[in-house]
């Protein structure tokens, strides 16, 4: 079975590419990248891809999201979730372990995997709970996991309150190499807020989320990190200063790498202003100045990782008071135009786009992926730069609705989504 | 008549509107006054009263508004509802709907509640109070109230002390008092200051003393003795003494300083109780007012186009 992609812009920032190449693909395998028509005999019997003026990039990774199964299929599944990480450009998720029961067990991680083999579109790759039932207490069989196909560990959704729980479970890990990622967040500093703590919420009478719950969080656990020695990383980053701790974190010497979510580079907490519960998540949106510093930490390579925080949720869920409804918001179908829009406006390279959504994801995670590398597995993201679209929620892959994005102008989005050499999105069809 | 189909907070009426409400109201008190309280007005109306946070002045003022205008009025009250049930409050909203009434009147613990219902319903919806946004009602029976004994609302020295943070009542205020041209001043400690409350206009103080000095109004807020539980204050005894309204506090207003609680009223915590029954008082005019306010908003809402 033979593909070849041709004519396509690809850009490979682990590769260091960026040029015209026609990109050949054999039983699901990378063969080569190689110069416009050179390889025509070659592909005398492969299937052809005109990707004249599109970008090819090595699949999209998203690193962080939730796919609700097993116990909350009513929300999400494995295939619907899947669905949607391919028809946003993503080859592989890494999915949070706050499913029902809790992914702090071998028989939840290999149902996962089961599941999503069985789906058939984008890679899952299964993050455990930090502590068991994401109670912040105990330890889970890291070991098992990691047999079972644990990528990493988090309590994600839940902050690990207790500095002394964070302090073993980093300390514990330094027998795996498994990375740990925290959820930032002082709960007695957060405990009762829908939103971010400032004048937006003070004119809606909402109860606040300062900015200081996820930074003295940070803080904690980068020193934690510094002091075990195990790497930590830091998801959702949605404030000013939690950049800066991080900045220096790193200038430091200390192994810590973070990400941010589209969200957080796009939109400021006026976005919830009429109760709009499709802008409430946790963290929550913060304000300008916070969307400034988080672009610019993107820029300066402080945020390594653009990941959505894909949170769907049904309607019941989300269409009732503001303070009752549940946080979080769907990205996976609009993370790519998001991201390509800091390009746009020259905050982020295009390479560096595509590796805070490639090469930088797999690195944190250890992965395969993330690159077109001769023999690595064919997951490839075929992306149309110019394309303008419409948000419509109703067309979504994913079950969730609960998007702040829908019925605004998108521009750019992945025309074709192939893993492991195998079409599972394609516009053009 | 007002142009809207609801009165959801102050922030979108206008000083024309707001006049308007207050002129009505000031007609309506002498149906108060008459022996036989009530006028054919808003015969045939329907108004669903649906407390879902427990509430006994404001409920009782709308239902005595309402019923002097000759409406209809039904309670729904979260305990006998099927909201104890799981029913959200969308589906409450198109229920009550179904029943075809003209107004509904919500008080409800979170903010944003009658936003929610108001865009689900034909009704016209009456805020009487959301959470911690807006209590609409209860600010213009205050203005009423100040307007009443003051003769103007533009330049008035207004201070509110107390929990800024959690009042409705505080920040309804500080909209519709900007709206009308009142100099606003809100003291209380810095735990019960919310951040962004320049976005009011109003000027704000960590001390009460300052926030008084040449007052022409001021509104004590009641303090939910509950919070010192979270830290919010160090405790009754320091908190009268810092925040609390007392004689000595007085002399530092205007000489002919008004004072207001929108009640339940704290003796000896946020106000005194000599200063409570004083002759500074106006507390029990606030009560009057309601009504007449209540009852000048449900006629503006509901009771135009139809004549019999």
């Amino acid at each position: 079975m033979k593909i070849i992609i041709r004519n396509g812009r690809v850009l490979d920032p682990a590769l260091n590419i960026d040029a015209q190449k026609d990109l050949l693909i054999e039983d699901g395998l990378i063969k080569d990248l190689v110069s416009p028509g050179s390889a025509d005999g070659w592909a005398a019997d492969a299937e052809a891809v005109d990707a004249g003026g599109l970008l090819v990039t090595p699949g999209l990774i998203d690193m962080h999201v939730h796919l609700r199964e097993p116990g909350q299929e009513y929300k999400e599944s494995i295939a619907t979730g899947t669905a949607a990480a391919a028809a946003g450009g993503f080859t592989a998720v890494a999915c949070m372990p706050n499913t029902v029961p809790v992914n702090d067990n071998r028989s939840v991680t290999e149902f996962i995997l089961q599941q999503a083999r069985a789906a058939g579109s984008a890679r899952v790759w299964p993050v455990v709970a930090m502590t068991k039932g994401l109670k912040g207490e105990e330890l889970c069989e890291y070991g098992d996991l990691i047999e079972a196909g644990a990528v990493a560990v988090s309590d994600d959704g839940k902050p690990v309150a207790n500095a002394g729980v964070m302090r073993r479970v980093l300390e514990y890990l330094r027998i795996f190499d498994l990375p740990a990622i925290s959820h930032s967040e002082e709960p007695s500093l957060s405990e009762g807020g829908a939103m971010n703590e400032g004048l937006t919420a003070t004119w809606m009478g909402v109860a606040g989320i300062p900015a200081a719950a996820e930074e003295t969080a940070i803080f904690r656990d980068i020193r934690l990190a510094e002091m075990t020695g195990h790497p930590l990383h830091i998801a959702h980053v949605s404030t000013a200063g939690s950049v800066d701790i991080i900045r220096r974190a790193k200038a430091a010497g200390i192994r810590v790498t973070a990400e941010t979510a589209p969200h957080y580079f796009t939109l400021t907490d006026k976005a919830c202003l009429g109760y709009r519960t499709e802008a409430k998540m946790n963290p929550p949106l913060r304000t300008p100045k916070d969307v400034e510093a988080v672009r610019a930490g993107l820029a300066d390579g402080t945020l390594d990782a653009v990941a959505t925080d894909h949170a769907p949720h049904a309607s019941v869920e989300k269409d009732v008071e503001f303070d009752h409804a549940a946080f979080g918001i769907v990205g996976l179908e609009t993370s790519l135009p998001l991201t390509l829009e800091l390009v746009r406006s020259g905050v982020l390279s295009l390479a560096g786009a595509v590796a805070a959504m490639t090469v930088n994801p797999a690195r944190i995670l250890k992965i395969p992926g993330g690159s077109l590398a001769k023999g690595s597995p064919a997951d490839v993201t075929i992306i149309d730069m110019e394309r303008e679209w419409v948000v419509d929620s109703s067309l979504f892959k994913t079950k969730g609705r609960n998007t702040p994005f829908n019925g605004l102008t998108m521009k750019g989005q992945a025309v074709m989504t192939l893993v492991q050499g195998i079409k599972v999105h394609d516009l053009r069809a | 008549m007002l142009n809207r189909k609801d009165l959801l907070g102050l922030e979108s009426v206008s000083a024309e509107e707001i006049n308007l409400i207050l002129d009505t109201a000031e007609n309506f008190k002498e149906i108060s006054q008459r022996e036989i309280k009530k006028v054919p007005t808003l015969r045939g109306k329907t108004v669903i009263l649906f407390f879902h946070e427990a509430s006994t002045r404001t409920r009782t003022s709308f239902e005595v508004a309402a019923k002097r205008l000759s409406a209809d009025t039904f309670n729904l009250s979260a305990g006998t509802s099927s909201m104890v049930k799981g029913e959200t409050l969308i589906d409450t909203g198109k229920t009550i709907q179904a029943m075809n009434p003209d107004a509904i009147v919500i008080r409800h613990a979170s903010s944003g509640a009658a936003h929610l219902l108001a865009s689900h319903v034909k009704a016209s919806v009456l805020n009487a109070g959301d959470g911690w946004h807006a209590h609409p009602t209860q600010a213009l029976l205050d203005m009423l109230t100040m307007r009443e004994h003051k003769g103007r609302l533009a330049g008035l020295k207004v201070a509110i002390v107390g929990d800024i943070t959690h009042s409705r009542v505080a920040r309804s205020n500080m909209i519709g008092l900007r709206t009308m041209g009142a100099e606003v001043r809100v003291a209380g400690p810095p735990t019960m200051l919310p951040p962004g409350l320049e976005q009011y206009g109003a000027k704000v103080y960590q001390h009460m003393e300052p926030a008084v000095e040449g007052a022409d109004v001021i509104m004590m807020l009641r303090l939910q003795l509950e919070r010192q539980k979270s830290g919010l204050f160090s405790g009754v005894r320091e908190y009268s003494r810092l925040y609390g309204l007392n004689t000595q506090k007085i002399k530092l207003a205007a000489p002919d300083v008004i004072v207001m609680h929108p009640g339940p009223i704290n003796r000896g915590v946020e106000i005194a109780a000599d200063v409570a029954d004083g002759p500074y008082s106006v507390i029990l005019n606030q009560v009057n007012n309601g009504v007449a306010v209540r009852m000048a908003l449900l006629y503006l809402l509901i009771g135009g186009g139809q004549t019999e």
